[in-house]
């Protein structure tokens, strides 16, 4: 019964019979070919690590009870940028070149983050608005940066952080694993998890208590920033190339999705790291096996949509209440 | 929000021992993000005039309503769910299942009529549900018109992927169907249509009773339940409202462009609440007016206008400029409510 009773127990169910279904319906689900580990799982890894990214950043911002609206287009600035610098180089095969882009393109993407941390904490605008103004001018800066074109490097090292592998393992998948893990020493072996809570219970509260209300909310939005312009250049990489429209179109969305099947409240206070990474590769082991059986993929949303509404009222307390309550009242009056 | 009605009399109180006679005009500090956007219209306008020739014709004042119906629609209908202190998701994917319901529907020979009323009812339907999902379940509203954006988008997509031409005749005929209003100025019915949904909306919103509900809420939703108020009939409504106005935008969607597509309508959410803000609606509840939406569907409008009269500037620079509009008023709004607070 307390299995039962774990908020994360329906995402995880549905989660492990997505994946048998996949398991039984794709040829492969996981062999090992070249020395890399190959099949649908992998591919599912593989595909989920920007949004684990994304919505990793987003649970630390939702956990100070705000939210970040820009992350799709933040995504597409720093595509963007690295590809417009990669594409500017005389070798596009250099490795050390191409991972100082990399860390431009990551330091635009913090300096976004700074730009909505600052509205947030330091103006005092709400978040859904402060994180607005970036998510419509975030693509409009994109499409400037890419002069409207999609800008197509050829470049072997920036293809290889979506495509290539180290260990037997995709290195898109590694980079998640690695975020998640520091993120979740971060804040569960540190007082900083305590302190997000705390901020996200009550921002007055926490400064009044001696916390440091302002520099943390400002310091939740840098590392959205930075997860999601990480999961951008993941995305760009994977296409080689830069498409300002496309790249984190509607990821924002997903990813808040992911947050809340995690069962992180978006009212603040209380956040899951693992229920989130549940949560994201959920929404892609949903996209990939809904296509891998068979349906066409424009059912995808609706599939999606189902799962949604499913989980959403699974996880409300007054659905429970109204629907089982009857039931349950039932029962005990036989016992 | 609810202390902006209540600060100006006690401002009117300390100024009166001292001088009482002393009357400067102050505007009221709940219509200064109004009277914000209504200068920075007038601003735009007169700078479009002056810089480019034929900016001055009746003709783009009218076509800024024209071009801009389906976002006005939808924009009036936001606004109802944002003054709840809500949001909806979900009104550009239940444009895009409107639009190709009815191209599907009228391509497979219904009458026009029928069609019309049937997809209006979906789109009520689908508002009303989430209405339903959001005060019973208690779903947060982002969470529920998320499914419901998903759902709706997931509809469109199953019933058609590509884009599906209206040959319909009344569909064609009203399309092609000219208003004069004077001298060369001619309009659409579309722009009719939409200009009617604000009026009747600012009407309902000012005199009745249900709008007095909706800004009771949007104040303070436990409060509203306390006084004895409808809260669950409103809030439901609201929701069936801005479902019933996308569906709306929806078909003048389809009369304007005769044809239905599932990607029609992609992001237009983003656009109405844009509008919304920089209209002066506050995204807290309970604060703005029908006509600041309308003036902030304006303003983007006249942006997207003096761009193409400017002809080498990237249609980026759209989205740029609502930004940086977004982040003035947003900023404006914040000063003002924080002098009021105080």
């Amino acid at each position: 019964m307390t299995i039962l009773k774990n908020r994360l127990f329906w995402p995880a169910a549905i989660l492990v019979v997505l994946l048998v279904v996949n398991a039984f319906t794709s040829n492969q689900f996981v062999t090992v070919r070249d020395g890399h580990l190959f099949g649908s799982l992998i591919d599912i890894l593989r595909g989920s690590a920007p949004l684990v990214l994304v919505a990793l950043g987003m649970t630390l911002v939702i956990a100070t009870g705000g939210i970040d609206l820009s992350v799709g287009s933040v995504m597409a600035i720093s595509g963007a940028v690295a590809c417009l610098l990669i594409s500017d180089l005389g070798n596009q095969n250099s490795v050390g070149s191409v991972l100082l882009i990399i860390l431009v393109a990551i330091g635009v993407s913090l300096l976004a983050g700074l730009w909505n941390g600052t509205l947030v904490a330091i103006i005092g605008i709400q978040p859904i608005i402060a994180t607005l103004i970036l998510m419509v001018a975030g693509r409009g800066i994109a499409q400037l940066i890419t002069d409207g074109q999609i800008i197509n490097v050829q470049s072997g090292p920036y293809a290889t952080i979506a495509t290539g592998f180290f260990l037997a393992l995709p290195v898109a998948f590694l980079i998640a694993v690695a975020a998640v893990v520091l993120i979740t020493l971060l804040t569960r072996r540190t007082a900083l998890g305590l302190l997000l809570e705390s901020v996200g219970g009550s921002p007055t509260a926490s400064r009044l208590a001696g916390i440091r209300a302002k520099r943390i909310t400002v310091m939740v939005y840098v590392v959205s920033g930075g997860f999601a312009g990480l999961a951008g250049l993941i995305y760009s990489a994977n296409i080689k190339s830069a498409d300002s429209i496309a790249a984190g179109n509607l990821i924002e969305l997903d990813a808040i999705l992911a947050v809340v099947i995690g069962g992180t409240a978006l009212i603040g206070g209380r956040f899951s790291i693992a229920g989130t990474v549940l949560g994201a590769v959920l929404i892609q082991a949903l996209g990939v096996t809904v296509v891998a059986i068979g349906v066409p993929s424009d059912l995808t949303l609706l599939f999606k949509a189902v799962v949604v509404v499913a989980l959403c009222l699974s996880q409300s307390p007054e659905f429970r209440a109204k629907v089982f309550g009857r039931f349950k009242t039932r029962t005990e009056a036989i016992a | 929000m609810t202390t902006i009605d209540a600060t100006p009399d006690t401002g009117n109180k300390k100024d009166s021992p001292v001088n009482p006679r002393r009357r400067v005009y102050r505007p009221n500090t709940k219509y200064i993000p109004i009277l914000a956007t209504l200068a920075l219209l007038v601003i735009m306008y007169s700078a479009g005039v002056a810089n480019y020739e034929n900016f001055g014709q009746p003709s783009v004042i009218v076509n800024l309503f024209r071009d801009n119906a389906v976002l006005l629609v939808v924009t009036v209908g936001m606004t109802f769910v944002i003054l709840t202190g809500g949001i909806d998701l979900s009104v550009g994917a239940v444009i895009s299942m409107t639009t190709t319901l009815t191209a599907t529907l009228l391509q497979g020979g219904w009458p026009p009529l029928v069609v019309l009323v049937l997809v209006l009812l979906l789109g009520s339907l689908i508002g009303a549900g989430q209405g339903a999902v959001i005060h019973y379940f208690k779903v947060e509203p982002f969470i529920a018109t998320l499914a419901g954006l998903f759902l709706a988008r997931g509809i469109a997509l199953f019933i058609n992927q590509s884009s599906i031409p209206i040959r319909d005749e009344t569909w064609k005929a009203i399309s092609e169907y000219r208003i004069p209003l004077a001298d060369g100025v001619v309009t659409k019915p579309v722009a009719i249509v939409a200009i009617l949904a604000v009026l009747i909306a600012a009407a309902v919103l000012a005199w009745t009773r249900f709008g007095r509900n909706v800004y009771a809420i949007g104040g303070s939703a436990d409060s509203a339940l306390l006084m004895g108020l409808p809260v669950a009939r409103t809030r439901i409504a609201v929701y069936t409202l801005s479902g019933f106005c996308a569906a709306l935008g929806g078909v003048l969607f389809s009369i304007n462009s005769t044809s239905g597509w599932a990607l029609q309508g992609n992001g237009l959410e983003l656009d109405a609440i844009a509008a919304c803000v920089i209209g002066g609606v506050l995204l807290t509840g309970g604060s703005g007016y029908v006509f600041g939406a309308l003036l902030g569907v304006l303003v983007t409008g006249l942006i997207q206008t003096i761009i193409i009269f400017q002809g080498d500037l990237n249609a980026a620079w759209t989205r740029i400029i609502v930004g940086v509009l977004l982040f003035a008023f947003i900023v404006l709004q914040r000063l003002v409510t924080r002098k009021v607070s105080r």
